[in-house]
């Protein structure tokens, strides 16, 4: 089972605790935007076999959403970090380049 | 190929099986074909067979990176069904259903069509309405599908229990001629078929790359060496998203897992299929007795080919309300497969940003009923260079245009 650390609570919560949210650090385009920036916000995702940023939420817990980073490979977990950032901070792309010094964050 | 019939398995049954050819060639690669297919899943392998038989094109390699069908089309519940509520899929479905109703016979190769009826549980208010909805759409399209009484499923499906406290069953949706096949025989009987036609199979060959240049593709980079071709046409399921990131485009795409599991073997018991939406929990009995059963899809991105334990355990509780005699069945095994799930829950057949690149994809929780009718559609397209009628409204850029094919409204699950 899936175990992630809830950020505001310091929680280990299990999977069964958490609600997922899907990919994270999308850029949310909305009225002005053309079709295909839409289509990038609603649909389009990177869905890499590998490292992936996404958004949980603490919803038999604290209630609060967060962010992980996460192998879906090997689903081992690099760390749980805020919602409140637009990219991962800096020591989440350290545990990931310390475990993965192949990867590169794609543009 | 040599035909399997009465008489050469009564001749092979006097000379102790050694005649026997293989079923299908294991060539090594060319340096070059036509169209390369990217996955030997019942789609892909679908595909190679009707490019071969309806269009004559066979200079054909179908790339495979395991065994041919070992992804979702070996792994998956079998059911075979077309009452869908949207147009567009009913007609692809519908087409895949009645070709798999002679299936055996055109490929010469048993694959067990069984038209034994599926039946879709109505457990709440909503849920009949919805059906109801579907039944009238289903006889706009011409599908022969019904609206029946708790009594008339308690009838068809005597081990039902339709007086649960949580989820009563309220009517049903019958499909008399949905039902199952044996997944793995429709891979192997196309793989022959397609084999024996000319199309090269080439399993252990993973493409690892793809190369093209300003006016195009241009070939891929394999683990058996690069092999040039005009058309690549993309049929990974669950790896989508990987093959997308070769060619350097992105898809609505995403990659999660979804499980199946079976029962000890018991004796007939239930002659259909029942599917129960609102709980997640598919089930019907296989040859051999035992009770196969499908869940819902896990909620998270994975490549692991393994779901999360508690799926398993959710869809066997809400079953047994329905079915309490499985409450006594042990579990005899259980798997996963990635399921590559689109927004509209409906699948994705076209051109891709790439020139010469093409794809069918985004089958989700449901393709293998769908695999002659696909596999048909998407080799006219090859040979065609656009789209038909069957798979036109499938393209990618519906996502862009906002003309969605939404079946998750429908049965908020595809199967
Ligand atoms: C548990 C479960 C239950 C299901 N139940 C049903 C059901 O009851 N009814 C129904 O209609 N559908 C069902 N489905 C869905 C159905 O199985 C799939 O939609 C269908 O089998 C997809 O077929 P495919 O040929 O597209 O993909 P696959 O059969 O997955 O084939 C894709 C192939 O591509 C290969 N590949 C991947 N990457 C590469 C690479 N880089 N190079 C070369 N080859 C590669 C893979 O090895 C694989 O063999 C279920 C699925 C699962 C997992
Ligand atoms: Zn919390």
């Amino acid at each position: 089972m899936l175990i992630l650390r809830c950020p505001y609570c310091g929680v280990d919560a299990e999977e069964t605790d958490l609600a997922p949210g899907g990919e994270a650090h999308l850029t949310r385009h909305g009225p002005g935007s053309d079709d295909a920036e839409f289509r990038d916000y609603l649909f389009q995702r990177r869905n890499p076999r590998g490292v992936h940023f996404e958004r949980w939420r603490h919803a038999f817990g604290c209630g609060k959403w967060f962010h992980a980073a996460r192998c879906t490979q090997t689903l081992e977990v690099f760390g749980t970090y805020s919602a409140q950032c637009s990219e991962p901070p800096e020591e989440i792309m350290t545990a990931i380049r310390t475990r993965r010094p192949d990867w590169e964050m794609p543009a | 190929m040599k035909k399997y019939s009465v008489f050469s398995l009564a001749r092979e049954a006097l000379r102790y099986h050694s005649g026997w050819e293989r079923a299908w060639a294991s060539p090594d690669p060319k340096a070059e074909y036509d169209t390369i297919i990217v996955g030997a899943g019942g789609h892909g392998l679908a595909t190679a067979y009707y490019l071969a038989k309806e269009h004559g094109i066979t200079n054909v390699a179908v790339l495979e990176k395991g065994w041919l069908g070992g992804g979702n089309t070996g792994r998956n519940t079998t059911i075979i069904r077309s009452n869908y509520l949207q147009p567009e899929s009913a007609a692809i479905y519908e087409k895949a259903r009645g070709l798999y109703e002679g299936l055996s016979q055109e490929l010469n190769f048993n694959i067990m069509f069984s038209p034994r009826g599926v039946m879709m549980l109505c457990q709440t208010q909503h849920e009949l309405r919805a059906m109801q909805r579907t039944a009238h759409a289903n006889r706009l399209a011409g599908i022969e599908t019904e609206m029946v009484s708790p009594e008339r499923v308690k009838e068809i499906v005597p081990i039902i229990e339709i007086d649960g406290p949580r989820f009563p069953v309220l009517g049903g949706l019958w499909q008399p001629r949905g039902g199952t096949a044996r997944h793995d025989a429709v891979a192997w009987g196309y793989a022959r078929g397609a084999s024996a036609r000319g199309v090269d199979i080439i399993q252990q060959c993973a493409v690892t790359g793809i190369d093209r240049d300003a006016s195009g593709v241009t070939g891929v980079q394999t683990t058996r060496g690069p092999i040039r071709c005009k058309k690549l046409c993309i049929v990974v399921a669950g790896s989508s998203g990987v093959l997308a990131d070769m060619a350097g485009f992105r898809l609505p795409v995403e990659s999660v897992a979804l499980q199946a599991l079976v029962s000890e073997p018991v004796k007939p018991c239930m002659d259909c299929v029942v599917m129960a939406n609102t709980v997640h929990g598919y089930m019907s009995q296989s040859d051999k007795g035992e009770m196969v059963i499908g869940g819902g899809a896990d909620g998270f991105n994975n490549y692991t080919q393994r779901g999360s334990f508690q799926h398993l355990e959710e869809t066997v509780r809400a079953l047994i309300e329905t079915f309490p005699m499985i409450s006594r069945l042990k579990m005899l095994r259980h798997w996963g497969g990635i399921v590559d799930m689109t927004g509209d829950r409906s699948p994705i057949i076209g051109q891709t940003p790439v020139p010469g690149i093409f794809i069918n994809c985004g089958w989700g929780t449901g393709g293998f009923k769908a695999i002659p009718g696909s596999g048909w559609a998407t080799a006219e397209m090859l040979a065609k260079g656009t789209p038909g009628t069957l798979a036109a409204p499938f393209s990618l850029d519906r996502f862009t245009e906002g003309r969605m094919i939404d079946e998750s409204v429908a049965a908020a699950v595809a199967h």
